[in-house]
This record gives structure tokens, C-alpha cells and sequence, in this order.
């Protein structure tokens, strides 16, 4: 049994189809990388895997249950999404590392913080630091830690690496490897980065909806 | 001297409006049928309320009070869900914040004994309540918009995080409250600096003693802190849910 398993999986706004007959299995500690040109539907899909929009048509099911038998908040806890050009909170470093345990009402794991601030090149006096002295590439890291603070089964990645230098480019997907081999989390990334769909794993290219066919390798 | 206002004054008085209506005309504001308009409204509002209200003193019946402070209430909240601008169930949030906001306010101030279950107190003071709270609620309602429509990453990053929906429009809900309240709260910080307030003025004019009428505008004060507070906390809170979905996802503001 996969760990994800969408079956015909269709979305469509109006009369307008999206997505189209989307078959697809992800397993656990899996690493997928989505590709295809702008308007294909790619962060479409990963927004109904993460549960932000819910498909029109066929099943989705993780770890056996169809979706819509998890509760949304609980779903989304363990299938993590991380935005392209992301919004950092509040107006600490701290702010945004700390979220994830507020909003599970737990208590915050300071050391892990700072570990996770040395592991990306930052210190824990950043943790102070306030968000809008932070570069582009430190901003991309640090929403990057806010999503697994708290280890996601599944880390979900839309072009997090657009509009970085190569430097941060590099570095960001040097945090991602580390997270899928070291600590088992299944990734799936969209990525426009010719070098990293030459690399990938396992490649899904979607052209106008559909994933093409001999793209899911 | 004698000072009166009678009809004929007041239709001397309507000159001020002439001279509204000429100002209009010669910057070419394109305001003036809307001006004729309003004036000629709120002179036949209030003169069928003035009538209305003198039978229903007269009357004095606690059902027949009751029925138009609840009439008042359901106008009001009418009135801001106008400014919901399609936020779904606005209207039974609207007269549910309105009612209890008013309901709470008046209470205390029976309790207190500032006033009595008597329509002349009851229905002036209840319609200054339900109308702070209506403008209130509907500055409210635009700001949740506003914010919403802004914040809309934010909002959606927080959910990909695994924050219910409270924690994802907290700083849009207490954006929102803050909105609400602030006219009430800035006109309390300018009272008797900047504006002499309508019911002491007019108790002022009609010959009370200043240092009781502002016994009375402090009560206002208090009672409209309340109510707008009441009022932008039920409908934030009752409001901010129709921004999702029962999967929990952000689906508005609707445009």
C-alpha cells in the first residue's frame, strides 16, 4: 500500500477541467519531483495533496483512508506544504519557528531551534532577528524549518527554490536530501529547475491537466 | 428670551440647506439630488418617528416597547449586513451580535438604575446602541474583507501548517475587533475637547444644568464602549468561519 494513492483525481472550477484523470502513488520516504509548463495544474495537485483544495472527481487516499475521512487540521499536520516565496509571521525569527508548537499548544523546543538554526547558517541570536532583515535565500530556509519543526510524514515543496542564487538554490535542496534520507520524510517538489528534474528520483510531468504519459517514472 | 423651534422656524432653518445645495451646485459635486433626497427623508422619517413615539409614550406598554426595540434591533442589523459585502449568514450574525450587544448594555444600565423599562427612556437609549453597534459591526465586516483578501498567503501558509482555523485568522480577527471599536474609542478620547456630544448638547439646550448633563454623556460613553466592544467581538467571531469551507479551507472573501 502506498502512502498516497490518487485514483482518476480531478479538479475543476466551473465548466473549466484542471486536472484530469490523475493516477498516482507515492510511497513512504519517496521522493517525487512534478514538472511541466506554467498553467499545467502542478500546484493544483499538490494543493488538493495537501488538503488546501479538495479534487471534484476520483479518490485520494493517504496511509489508507480517503481524505475526506481525516479531520483537515490533523491531515495537515502530517502533509506539509511549503509556498514559493513564502510569508514569514509575526516579526521574529522565533514567531515563525515557535507557530508550529502554538498552534499545537505545546511547549517550545528551544534547543531544537537552534540546532535547526546551526544547521542552516544561522545562530541562535537570529532567533531574535527580526524577519525583514533576513535575505531572500534566509527567509526560503527559515519558512523551510517552520515546516518541519515538527516532522510532517510528507513535505510538499512548490517551487521553493524560485527566484533563489544558485548558492541558496543548492543549500535549500542540500536541507531537503537530508530531511527525505536522514529522516524518512516523503517529499514531493515542483520544480522548474532543469538540473534538479535531470536528477530526480522519480520525474511526473504534467502538460494541460494530465500527467503525460512515460512521465511517471 | 423665549427660544423655540417651531415649524416656521424650521423652515427658516431649511436655508442652511440651501446654502449646502448652492455650494454643491457651483463646485459641480453632483451631490445635490442625493442632498434633497436625504434632507427630504430624514424630515419624513422623523416626523412619522416623533409621531409614532409620542403614541407609543402614551401607550406605555412593555410588549409594544419590547416589539419596537426588537424592530430597531433587526433594522440595524439589517443595515450591516448590507456592509458584509456577501459574507455568508451575515444577517443572523449581524441581529445576533446586535441583540445580545444591546440586550447586555441595557441590562446593566436598568441595574444600575440609570434607566427604567419605560419607552421613552428604553427606546432612544436601545436605538443609540443598536446604531453604534451596527457601524461597528459593518467596519468590521469591511476590514475582515479587506484583511482576508490581504492576508490571503498568510492565511493559506498557516493552514499548510496545521493551524485551525482560529489560529489562522487571529491577527485578521483582532485587526478587526480593533476597527470596530476605534470611532467609539477615539470620540471618548475628543469628548468635551473637540465635540460637546449630541445628548448633552441637547440636554444643555433644553436648559439642564452642565455638570448633570455630562453625568449622562458619561453613561453614553460607557454604554456605546460596550456595546461596539459586544457587538465587533460577536460578529468578528461569528464572521470569520464563513471565510472557510467544511474542509476547512479559505474560500473568501468572494471577491
Amino acid at each position: 500500500m502506498s502512502l498516497l494513492e490518487l485514483k482518476q483525481v480531478g479538479y475543476q472550477v466551473g465548466d473549466t477541467p484542471i486536472l484530469r484523470g490523475i493516477d498516482l502513488n507515492v510511497d513512504a520516504g519517496e521522493w517525487v519531483t512534478i514538472s511541466g509548463p506554467s498553467g499545467s495544474g502542478k500546484s493544483t495537485l499538490v494543493r488538493i495533496i495537501a488538503s488546501l483544495l479538495s479534487h471534484t472527481s476520483g479518490t485520494l487516499r493517504f496511509a489508507g483512508k480517503a481524505i475526506e475521512d481525516y479531520d483537515p487540521i490533523a491531515y495537515r499536520r502530517r502533509v506539509s506544504y511549503s509556498f514559493q516565496q513564502p510569508t514569514l509571521f509575526g516579526e521574529t525569527v522565533y514567531d515563525n519557528l515557535a507557530f508550529p508548537y502554538q498552534i499545537r499548544q505545546l511547549p517550545f523546543d528551544r534547543q531544537r531551534a537552534v540546532a535547526a538554526l546551526e544547521y542552516v547558517g544561522l545562530t541562535a541570536n537570529d532567533l531574535d532577528k527580526a524577519v525583514i532583515d533576513l535575505s531572500g535565500g534566509q527567509r526560503q530556509r527559515v519558512a523551510l524549518l517552520r515546516n518541519v519543526m515538527i516532522y510532517p510524514e510528507v513535505l510538499i515543496l512548490d517551487e521553493v527554490t524560485a527566484g533563489l542564487d544558485a548558492e541558496n538554490k543548492a543549500f535549500v535542496w542540500s536541507m531537503v536530501r537530508h530531511f527525505n534520507q536522514d529522516d524518512g520524510i516523503t517529499v514531493i517538489a515542483i520544480t522548474h529547475d532543469q538540473a534538479e528534474i535531470t536528477a530526480a528520483q522519480r520525474l511526473v510531468t504534467l502538460v494541460n491537466g494530465r500527467i503525460v504519459p512515460g512521465g511517471a517514472q | 428670551m423665549n427660544l423655540a423651534v417651531n415649524n416656521q422656524s424650521l423652515m427658516l432653518e431649511l436655508g442652511l440647506v440651501m446654502i449646502a445645495l448652492a455650494i454643491g451646485w457651483h463646485e459641480k459635486l453632483g451631490i445635490d439630488r442625493d442632498m434633497v433626497i436625504g434632507v427630504v427623508r430624514a424630515v419624513i422619517q422623523l416626523f412619522i418617528v416623533g409621531y409614532l413615539l409620542k403614541s407609543v409614550f402614551r401607550v406605555n406598554n412593555g410588549w409594544l416597547t419590547g416589539t419596537l426595540i426588537l424592530i430597531i434591533i433587526f433594522n440595524a442589523g439589517y443595515n450591516a449586513k448590507q456592509r458584509s459585502n456577501g459574507i455568508p449568514h451575515a444577517l443572523p450574525i449581524s441581529v445576533g451580535a446586535i441583540l445580545i450587544s444591546t440586550a447586555v448594555t441595557l441590562g446593566v444600565l436598568m441595574l444600575a438604575g440609570a434607566i427604567a423599562f419605560i419607552p421613552s427612556q428604553m427606546i432612544p437609549i436601545a436605538g443609540m446602541i443598536a446604531s453604534n453597534s451596527m457601524v461597528a459591526i459593518g467596519l468590521c465586516y469591511r476590514n475582515l474583507n479587506a484583511q482576508f483578501k490581504q492576508e490571503r498567503q498568510a492565511v493559506l501558509e498557516k493552514l499548510a501548517l496545521g493551524a485551525d482555523l482560529k489560529d489562522a485568522s487571529r491577527e485578521i480577527v483582532r485587526d478587526s475587533i480593533k476597527t470596530g471599536m476605534q470611532p467609539t474609542i477615539d470620540s471618548a478620547k475628543t469628548m468635551g475637547i473637540v465635540s460637546l456630544p449630541g445628548m448633552m448638547s441637547g440636554l444643555i439646550f433644553a436648559g439642564v444644568d452642565p455638570v448633570r448633563a455630562i453625568k449622562y454623556q458619561i453613561m453614553v460613553i460607557f454604554m456605546l464602549t460596550s456595546a461596539t466592544s459586544i457587538g465587533s467581538v460577536l460578529a468578528c467571531y461569528g464572521a470569520y468561519r464563513e471565510f472557510y469551507n467544511e474542509r476547512k479551507q479559505l474560500v473568501g472573501p468572494s471577491n
